[in-house]
């Protein structure tokens, strides 16, 4: 780890103005379960870390308006605890329950999960985010089995790493910035080189807020996981039925969560040399979560 | 006179019992000091400069930018290395000394080190990768055999490289003063650790000070000081400050020891009976970059008819290490999984399978005792069911079942047990204490011979000071240290009832050591007290040294060799998602004469465990292209949970017929035939078997579609 200067804004506008306007000059440190293991392993080198726990007004879960709005810097284990989010967001809910890990509940944050860096292995193994080598893509060539089998046609091939984003795109949430507002679908996107990051987020914003609509959903979420205890997903489904009709959305497929369009979630499905495999299981979850939403229960 | 011979089973008040080991609380509550935990004033730490290639020539090192930097203090290159090769990535290369982790660690970042890449090889499953001559053995006429037989059954089976994946890494805290050394490394053998370390060091063997008091796995990785010990010594000779070099995961999972992989083809005869007539299996498989054999093929059953080859694969990465049991969790797996093939072929239940071949194994009545005992546990007659009969729905259940064997003779060890006029009674020895519990192994082995309580015992380990004591590797501890701490306590006791005698008026032989009294056998009236016999020592105490004397103990029936074990695995398969959820294992063990069940069955507990692990989830992934390791770390590196383990009930076989043959060790039999069997479990599920370990979703959703 390189040495870096620490900063700790009181305020939003604060922290705004101690971010640079280049990726990689400054890093935002929430809760740090996953900043802390970058910098450790020298995956980023910023000279500047700008800290949001004295920020005011980043916590907490209030009911607003039809909306529950969620602060950036609220625990995924506040999240889960929450009664309004067990009673009209079992999708969240289960997601979150799902990290299975209580240390990492109780310290990672809701803006941190949306933000937190791919876990490609390429990647964290220090040959860079689209894992380029001679002009080849080391995941083609190599061990793919974790990594996507949708919107994988450019140089991206990792999944995205967050659990909140797929049940929040498909509760129709809205994510609020230091400058703006954000559609949950439109927040993340696949980066084209490395200095792109995973969402539209500019280097010097931050998240300020989730806003989730009470729309009466019948919602739910499916994981399938290797351990029992902590560990990444295989594949998530995401589902939120109202009278308009039903969003599915996939996690840990794409380097985006993934938006499925039509009535079958594994059309278009380009898997990988070695992960063919999750086609079976994107189906599996879709359906378990379909018929989770109905019953009123998450996995 | 107290004789050596174990007491009878109404003569012991501790051997036998369940105690709980003397150094849990310390190791619960934290104050238990690992290596990891020493920080003596002045500490530097270390970090080392490592290989970023898979092959290549090292054409040099350059340390000055390293050096140059503020807090570092000393720097090592391995001289010998330069304009030779390296041979997987994160060999090490180079070293620095720094007043604090985070400098070391930019300071290696500043080693500069030049190469000419070469071209790897990590492939380690493929027979075209196979260099040298292939060893083949025949007994027997395998042609005849499969002449003989009804039925013959093919299949493809493999076991991958897995780490030992210790929690506490490998490495020392090491410090140089008046030019003596003292060492406080993690591991599995502190009497003979720095043997040999002063051709490397230039301090005499007899200045080396060597401390571990409380070790975090082993496992068979931790016999000797390794490439990080000569270069701690030598920082902290160089910066006369002590230095804590231990590894990181990273390289803790790359090059710190692997078990070798084995990938197999086995042909089996049969007839329609169930009786095995020939077994024929070729192997490849690598331990890194040297040599290759997988001892003991097949595994426990050995048809009359049989034949194996095996080639080695030399690749690019770390080298192997003794991995628990050595050998045998792998040609167990590639072995039991083509008997229940075979067994599904010709519709025969595996256990009737298994049973009808017994005659083929080394100890058939102990395994048919065990099977029956296991297959009571599990509910065998009520849950087993014909591979061609599947559970309706998407979730399936099956049973697998698998067989081991162990050597386990104690090794050769030394104790000293001191009886001291206040009473106080002191047992020495060289040995360690893995989290096995050989530290409450020898307090209850003196306590029991002194016909003292536990606590009285004041038992020193895991110093090189102490009588010496073989290395904790290959079961044998136990059994090593329980007899010199008998011998050396029996002599010491011996001693003391000579004493005694002239005071009681009774025959020194005539005497016994009981509930903390010597008295006249058989006669409670004549007696004294522990603390008055004591008293007549004066200023003198009695200091005896014991031996394990290996041949004669096991001649006197105190130790012995060779266990069998049975274990049952019921799974559950989901079919849609590929998951394979444990339910339930049942393990039936023998070990002769157990001296504290409760770590002994921890033990059985622990194997099981790391076998679940190694049948669901471990593997060391290499990439083609770059040659790393892509998991060296513990996040794609699983390690099963307790969620993941399903209910272990343990069984330990007991009674006169086990007991008479004196103490075996326990350490490596359990954790053998897991995966073997959780794989004839998940094939008894899903109707088909999924070849290769570890047994992941993908892998039983490729072997279904």
């Amino acid at each position: 780890m390189k040495s870096f200067e620490y900063a700790t804004p009181r305020t939003v506008d604060e922290a705004v103005e101690q971010l640079a306007e280049q990726w990689g000059e400054t890093e935002v440190l929430a809760g740090g379960t996953d900043l802390v293991t970058c910098l450790k392993q020298g995956l980023t080198a910023p000279k500047r870390v700008v800290s949001l726990k004295a920020v005011k007004d980043l916590k907490g879960i209030s009911s607003t308006k039809g909306a529950l709005t969620i602060g950036a810097m609220t625990t995924m284990g506040e999240l889960a605890g929450n009664a309004g989010v067990q009673k009209h967001f079992p999708s969240l809910a289960t997601a979150v329950k799902n990290i299975a890990s209580p240390q990492l509940l109780s310290t990672g944050t809701v803006g941190g999960d949306l933000c937190q860096r791919p876990r490609c292995w390429y990647y964290r193994n220090g040959y860079g985010l689209l894992a380029q080598q001679d002009g080849k893509s080391l995941v083609t060539a190599g061990d793919n089995r974790y990594h996507a089998i949708f919107g994988n046609a450019g140089k991206a091939k990792f999944v995205s790493a967050s659990s909140l984003g797929p049940p929040l795109i498909a509760l129709g949430a809205t994510i609020k910035t230091s400058s703006r507002e954000i559609a949950a679908d439109k927040f993340f996107q696949t980066p084209k080189s490395e200095n792109e990051r995973e969402t539209v987020l500019n280097p010097n914003e931050i998240i300020t807020a989730i806003s989730v609509p009470l729309s009466g959903a019948e919602n739910a979420t499916y994981e399938i996981r290797h351990r029992q205890g902590l560990d990444w997903p295989y594949v998530t489904a995401s589902v939120a039925k109202t009278n308009g009709g039903t969003k599915v959305v996939l996690g840990h497929v794409a380097p985006t969560p993934w938006i499925v369009a039509g009535n079958d979630a594994a059309q278009g499905a380009k898997p990988l040399s070695g992960n063919g495999y999750k086609v079976k299981m994107v189906k599996t979850a879709v359906k378990r979560a379909l018929a989770a939403a109905s019953n009123g229960a998450s996995n | 006179m107290a004789t050596a011979a174990w007491p009878g089973k109404k003569d012991r008040s501790l051997i036998g019992k369940s105690i709980t080991r003397q150094d849990g609380p310390v190791k619960a509550t934290g104050r238990a000091k690992y290596s990891y935990d020493l920080n003596p004033p002045g500490l530097l730490w270390a970090k080392p400069a490592t290989s970023p290639h898979a092959h290549a020539k090292l054409v040099s090192i350059d340390t000055k930018k390293a050096e140059a930097l503020p807090g570092v203090k000393g720097v090592w290159k391995d001289t010998d290395l330069i304009g030779e090769e390296v041979r997987y990535i994160g060999q090490i290369i180079a070293c620095v000394a720094a007043e604090s982790e985070e400098i070391a660690t930019e300071a290696v970042a500043l080693v500069e080190a030049k190469y000419e890449v070469l071209e790897h090889q990590v492939i380690d499953n493929d027979p075209k990768f196979a260099t040298g001559r292939a060893s083949e053995q025949e007994v027997g006429k395998v042609a005849d055999g499969f002449a003989e037989a009804d039925v013959t059954i093919e299949g493809d089976y493999g076991v991958p490289v897995i780490t030992h994946c210790c929690m506490e890494p490998h490495g020392q805290v090491t410090e140089v003063r008046g030019g003596e050394l003292y060492a406080w490394p993690s591991t599995q053998n502190v009497s003979r650790w720095a043997d040999r370390l002063n051709d490397s060091v230039g301090i005499d063997r007899a200045k080396m000070h060597v401390d571990c008091q409380y070790m975090g796995g082993g496992f068979g990785s931790k016999f000797t000081y390794d490439k990080w010990g000569v270069i701690g010594t030598l920082l902290a000779k160089q910066t006369g400050r002590p230095v804590k070099l231990l590894l990181d995961r990273d390289l803790e999972l790359a090059i710190a020891g692997n078990r070798p992989s084995g990938y197999t083809h086995i042909k089996l005869g049969v007839k329609n009976d169930g009786a095995i007539t020939a077994f024929e299996g070729s192997v490849v498989g690598t331990g890194g970059g040297g040599g290759y054999r997988l001892r003991a093929f097949p595994y426990v059953f050995e048809p009359k008819n049989r034949k194996t080859t095996m080639k080695g694969i030399r690749t690019n990465r770390g080298g192997q290490r003794a991995w628990r049991a050595p050998s045998h969790p792998q040609t167990c797996l590639l072995t039991f999984s083509a008997l229940e093939d075979a067994a599904a072929k010709i519709g025969m239940d595996a256990a009737a399978f298994y049973k009808k071949n017994l005659n083929l194994t080394a100890r058939p009545d102990v395994y048919a005792e065990e099977l029956d005992i296991a297959m009571k546990m599990i509910g065998y007659a009520e849950k087993a069911h014909l591979r061609t009969k599947l559970d309706a729905g998407p979730v399936k259940r099956g049973l697998g079942i698998a067989m081991h064997t162990w050597g386990g003779l104690g090794h050769g060890s030394e104790c000293r047990v001191t009886i001291n006029p206040d009473g106080s009674v002191k047992a020495e020895i060289g040995t360690q204490d893995l989290g096995t519990g050989a530290r409450t192994v020898v307090s209850i082995i003196a306590a029991e011979t002194l016909g003292l309580p536990l606590e009285a015992i004041d038992t020193r380990i895991g110093n090189n000071a102490y009588p010496a004591s073989g290395g904790s590797g290959g079961s044998t501890t136990t059994g090593g240290i329980s007899v010199s701490t008998r011998m050396a306590a029996t002599d010491a006791l011996n001693d003391l009832l000579g004493h005694a005698a002239t005071k009681l008026g009774v025959a020194a032989d005539k005497l016994e050591a009981k509930g903390g009294r010597i008295r006249e056998m058989g006669n409670a009236a004549k007696s004294m007290s522990w603390a008055d016999a004591c008293k007549m020592l004066r200023t003198g105490s009695i200091s005896k040294t014991g031996q394990n004397n290996r041949t004669e103990a096991q001649k006197a029936g105190l130790i012995d060799a060779g266990v069998g074990g049975v274990q049952i695995a019921d799974v559950s398969v989901d079919t849609e998602t590929g998951v394979v959820t444990l339910n339930e294992m049942a393990a039936v063990q023998d070990c002769g004469l157990i001296v504290n069940m409760k770590t002994c069955e921890s033990q059985v507990f622990g194997g099981v465990i790391m076998g679940i692990t190694s049948a669901l989830f471990e593997e060391a992934l290499y990439d083609p292209t770059t040659g790393r390791m892509l998991n060296a770390d513990m996040e794609f590196y699983r390690i099963a949970g307790i969620k993941d383990v399903g209910t272990i009930k343990v069984h330990m076989m007991t009674g006169e017929e086990y007991e008479k043959r004196g103490i075996i060790g326990i350490g490596e039999p359990p954790v053998i035939a897991p995966a073997a069997a959780i794989s004839n479990a998940v094939a008894n599920a899903i109707g088909v078997r999924v070849p290769y370990l570890p047994l992941t979703p993908e892998r039983v959703l490729n072997v279904l579609a």
